[in-house]
C-alpha cells in the first residue's frame, strides 16, 4: 500500500513515470486490499460509517512535534489501542495530508483514523467529495462530538474547521498575531507602545531617524499578508462558500496596509528578510524593536537559542493594533488541526483521541508549544506561561488577541501564502511597491481560485 | 594415412565450426539474460505507465472518453505557458553552455601531455556527477545563500545580499542551468574524452606533419569526429532538461515558495496530479512533453548523424 513513508520524493523521473505510478499504485490497491470499503451505512453522526468496531486499533498521523501528544495520550488511555504513524504534517507546502487521502480514495482504503495537520486549509477539501468519493473528514458536530466540548473552544477558533455551518477538525492550537515588542529597549529609547498602526508607522518612521538598524517588523516571509492584510480587513481572501471567494485587493483596507509596507521598507525598519533564515538572525539578533506577529513567534524566534534568544525580563506583548478609531481586529498565521476519519471503523476511540489531544491538561498545559485553542486549557496555558517569568509583561494581549481574528479572511484550499511568495515577494525584492502590485496580486489569487475549482466574486 | 588426416580434419572442422556456433549461442543467452532484467523494468516502469498515462489523458476522471478535453484545460491554464517559458530558456542556456563548455574542457583535458594531470582533473570533472541528484541541489541552496555561501563575496559582487535576490524570477533559469551543468557536465566530459581517444593517432599525426597547430586539429579533425557523440549529448540532455523538476522544487520548498511550485512544466504535472487529485490533466501535461522531447530528439538524431554507419 501507498505507506507514510514513502513521502513522494523529487527525482527527475518523468512525470509519466510519476503519474502514472501514483495511479498503478492506486490500481494495485484496487485489486489487492478492497476490503475497506465494504460495509457502511448512514451513520448516526451525519455522515455514512463504517461497520464499528470498538477494540480495533486506530491509526493515528501525526507531525514530530505531535508525537508528545499521541505519547501523552497512551500514558492516560493504556486501554485504547492506538497505532502512531509520523509524517510531515503537511508543512511547508507539502500538501501531503490530501496527497495521501486522493491515493487512499482511489484504493478504497488505507486511511488513517486521526490526521493532525500543521495547516488551516485542510477542512476545505476534507470536506467535500472528490470524484464522487465520500468526503474524508468526519463530521464533528452531529453528535460524534459532544456540544459541550466544542463550545469549550475559543469563539472564532474553529472557523478554519467549519464549512457550510458544519465542524470538520478540531484546532489545536491558535496562532492570532499580536504585537510583540522589546520593552527594555523601547524604554531605553523612551517609546511608548503604539496602540493603532497609524502610530506604529509613525514611530517606525521615527526608529529609522533615530536608531537606524533596529526593525519593527519583517516582510519577507510567506505569512506577511495573514499579519499585515488580514489585520487591516483586506478582502484578499473572503471565501463565501465551500467553492467561492470574492477577491477585491482595489480598497482602502488593503491600499493603506500595502502603503505602510512600502513606506517601512523603504526606511528599512521592516526588511522584506524571513525570520526563519540565518540572515535574519544574524543581522537582526538585538535589533528588534517591535514585531506583529503570529502567538508562536515567542517560541520560535524570541525565547529560541538558535534565534533571536532574547533574554528574560525582555519580551513584552501588545494587543492587536487597530486602524485609526475602528475597532482592532487581528490575522492568524496556521494553528494545527485533528481530523477524524468519516472511514474510520472505531469513531469512539478515535473521537476520543482527539478530545483528549486538544483539551486535556496533560498535553495542552503540560506539553503544548502554542497556544492551546481549547478556552479553559488556554487560560492554565498562560498561567503558566506567565510563572515561568519570561515576559516583560502579561500575556492578556494574546488571550484578548485570540477572539479578534477578522473573519472576513477564510480558508480556501489554494495557498494564500504561495500566492504572495511567487507574486509580492519577487516584486518588492525587485523594486516595486506593493500597493503598484495590488492588482498583479488580486489577479494571481483569481487564477489560483480558479483553477481549484471555485467561482470568483 | 590418406584418409585419416581429411577424417581428421572434418572432425576439427567440424569441432571448430560447433564450437564457435555454440559459444555464440551461449553469448547470445548471457546477452538476453543482461537484457531481460532491464527489459523487465523499462516495462513495468517506463512502458506500461506511458500506455497507462496514454489512456488517462484521453479520459475523463470517471473513465469515459474525453477526446482533447483535458490537452485543452492543461493548455489554457494560466499556469502552463509560463512554465513552457521556463523550461525553454532554461534549455536554451543550458544546452548551449553544455555543447561548448563540454567540448571545450575535453579537447583541453585531453590535449594534456602530463598524464597525472589529465587523470586529477577527469576524476575532480566527475565528481559532482556523482551525487545524487537531490543532494547536490540542496547544497546549492547554501552555495546561493550570501549568508551561508563559501562564495558569497562573488555573490555580492553582483549586489545580491539575500537569497530572495539571489532566486529572483528572472535569474532562475541561470541558476538552474549552472546546478544542471554542475552535476551533469563532468560525467559527459569523461565520455567526449573516450570519444576523442578513439580517434585514430595516425589522423591526428597526419594532420600535425602537414603542419595543423593544436586549434586546427580541434577545429577541422576532433569536432567533426565527435559530432555523434555531440548529438548523442544532446539527445540525452534535451530529454533530462524538459523533465526539469528538482531543482524547482526544492528550491521553491527551501524559498517558502518564492521560486513558485509550478515553475516547470513537470512540476505542473505533479501538481495536477497530487495538488489538485486529476491524473488525467497531469497525463496530458506528461504526452505534450513526451511529443515535444521526441520531435526535438529527432532533429538532433538527423542533423547529429546519430544513426548514420560509417
Amino acid at each position: 500500500m501507498v505507506g507514510i513513508h514513502n513521502v513522494v520524493r523529487p527525482s527527475r523521473r518523468s512525470a509519466i513515470a510519476a503519474t502514472a505510478l501514483g495511479a498503478a499504485a492506486v490500481l494495485l490497491a484496487l485489486t489487492g486490499c478492497s476490503a475497506g470499503g465494504g460495509g457502511t451505512s448512514n451513520g448516526s453522526y451525519g455522515f455514512p460509517e463504517a461497520k464499528q468496531d470498538s477494540s480495533s486499533t486506530i491509526t493515528v498521523w501525526v507531525d514530530a512535534d505531535r508525537q508528545a501528544a499521541a505519547k501523552a495520550f497512551q500514558q492516560a488511555n493504556p486501554d485504547t489501542k492506538i497505532k502512531v504513524v509520523t509524517y510531515d504534517g503537511s508543512a511547508n507546502g507539502s500538501n501531503s495530508f490530501k496527497t495521501k487521502m486522493q491515493l487512499f480514495d482511489r484504493a478504497g482504503s488505507g486511511w488513517p483514523d486521526v490526521v493532525f495537520s500543521t495547516q488551516n486549509n485542510d477542512a476545505a477539501w476534507a470536506s467535500q467529495k472528490t470524484n464522487g468519493k465520500q468526503a474524508f473528514a468526519a463530521v464533528l458536530d452531529k453528535g460524534l462530538v459532544p456540544k459541550d466540548t466544542l463550545s469549550g473552544f475559543t469563539p472564532g477558533s474553529l472557523n478554519p474547521c467549519t464549512v457550510n455551518g458544519q465542524v470538520y477538525c478540531l484546532r489545536n492550537d491558535l496562532a492570532q498575531a499580536v504585537l510583540w515588542y522589546n520593552k527594555s529597549l523601547m524604554d531605553q529609547f523612551g517609546y511608548t507602545v503604539p496602540k493603532t498602526w497609524e502610530e506604529y508607522q509613525a514611530l517606525g518612521e521615527k526608529v529609522a531617524k533615530e536608531h537606524p538598524g533596529y526593525i519593527v517588523g519583517a516582510q519577507g516571509d510567506a505569512w506577511t499578508p495573514e499579519v499585515y492584510m488580514w489585520g487591516s480587513k483586506c478582502e484578499a481572501n473572503n471565501i463565501t462558500g465551500p467553492t467561492s471567494v470574492k477577491v477585491n485587493t482595489d480598497t482602502e483596507e488593503c491600499k493603506r496596509a500595502a502603503s505602510l509596507l512600502d513606506t517601512l521598507r523603504a526606511n528599512k525598519t521592516i526588511p522584506v528578510v524571513s525570520v526563519f533564515t540565518p540572515e535574519f538572525v544574524k543581522q537582526y539578533t538585538g535589533k528588534v524593536l517591535m514585531m506583529p506577529g503570529p502567538a508562536w513567534y515567542a517560541g520560535a524566534i524570541f525565547n529560541n537559542p538558535q534565534s533571536l534568544n532574547v533574554p528574560a525580563g525582555q519580551l513584552g506583548v501588545a494587543a492587536p493594533l487597530g486602524w485609526g478609531s475602528d475597532e482592532p481586529v487581528t490575522g492568524n498565521v496556521g494553528g494545527g488541526t485533528w481530523f477524524i476519519s468519516s472511514h474510520s471503523k472505531n469513531l469512539k476511540a478515535a473521537e476520543k483521541f482527539v478530545q483528549f489531544v486538544t483539551t486535556a491538561d496533560d498535553y495542552q498545559v503540560n506539553l503544548a508549544p502554542g497556544y492551546p485553542a481549547y478556552a479553559a486549557a488556554a487560560q492554565k496555558w498562560v498561567a503558566k506561561q506567565e510563572s515561568s517569568k519570561y515576559y516583560a509583561t502579561s500575556l492578556d494581549a494574546i488571550s484578548t488577541a485570540a477572539s479578534q481574528v477578522w473573519d472576513g479572511w477564510g480558508y480556501g484550499v489554494f495557498s494564500q501564502e504561495a500566492i504572495w511568495a511567487k507574486t509580492i515577494t519577487p516584486g518588492i525584492t525587485g523594486g516595486k511597491s506593493i500597493v503598484d502590485l495590488l492588482p498583479d496580486w488580486q489577479t494571481a489569487i483569481e487564477d489560483q481560485a480558479k483553477v481549484n475549482g471555485y467561482k470568483v466574486n | 594415412m590418406t584418409i585419416a588426416p581429411p577424417s581428421d580434419q572434418l572432425a576439427v572442422d567440424a569441432d571448430t565450426r560447433r564450437r564457435p556456433a555454440r559459444r555464440r549461442r551461449r553469448a547470445t543467452s548471457v546477452g538476453y539474460a543482461f537484457v531481460s532484467l532491464y527489459t523487465l523494468l523499462a516495462l513495468a516502469f517506463g512502458v506500461v505507465p506511458a500506455v497507462f498515462a496514454l489512456g488517462l489523458a484521453f479520459t475523463t476522471a470517471d473513465g469515459g472518453f474525453a477526446g482533447f478535453d483535458n490537452f485543452v484545460k492543461v493548455v489554457t491554464d494560466f499556469r502552463f505557458w509560463p512554465a513552457v517559458e521556463h523550461v525553454v530558456l532554461y534549455l536554451v542556456i543550458w544546452l548551449i553552455a553544455l555543447v561548448v563548455f563540454v567540448v571545450v574542457l575535453a579537447l583541453m583535458v585531453h590535449a594534456l601531455r602530463v598524464r597525472w594531470a589529465s587523470t586529477s582533473l577527469r576524476f575532480i570533472y566527475y565528481l559532482p556527477g556523482a551525487l545524487a541528484g537531490a543532494s547536490s541541489v540542496l547544497l546549492w541552496l547554501f552555495v546561493l545563500d550570501p549568508t551561508a555561501s563559501p562564495v558569497s563575496g562573488l555573490l555580492r559582487l553582483f549586489g545580491f545580499t539575500s537569497f530572495v535576490q539571489v532566486i529572483q524570477p528572472s535569474h532562475l533559469p541561470v541558476i538552474f542551468a549552472i546546478i544542471a551543468f554542475w552535476t551533469g557536465a563532468g560525467g559527459w566530459i569523461v565520455i567526449m574524452y573516450g570519444a576523442l581517444n578513439n580517434i585514430s593517432t595516425e589522423v591526428i599525426e597526419a594532420a600535425r606533419i602537414d603542419g595543423a597547430n593544436a586549434f586546427q586539429i580541434a577545429v577541422s579533425i576532433q569536432l567533426p569526429m565527435l559530432r555523434k557523440w555531440i548529438a548523442y549529448m544532446g539527445v540525452m540532455s534535451l530529454a533530462a532538461g524538459t523533465q526539469l523538476f528538482v531543482e524547482p522544487q526544492l528550491l521553491s520548498q527551501a524559498s517558502n515558495a518564492v521560486v513558485p511550485n509550478d515553475y516547470s512544466l513537470n512540476q505542473l504535472a505533479y501538481q495536477y496530479a497530487f495538488q489538485q487529485n486529476d491524473f488525467n490533466g497531469s497525463a496530458a501535461i506528461s504526452l505534450i512533453l513526451l511529443v515535444v522531447a521526441l520531435l526535438l530528439s529527432w532533429v538532433f538524431v538527423t542533423r547529429g548523424g546519430l544513426f548514420e554507419r560509417d
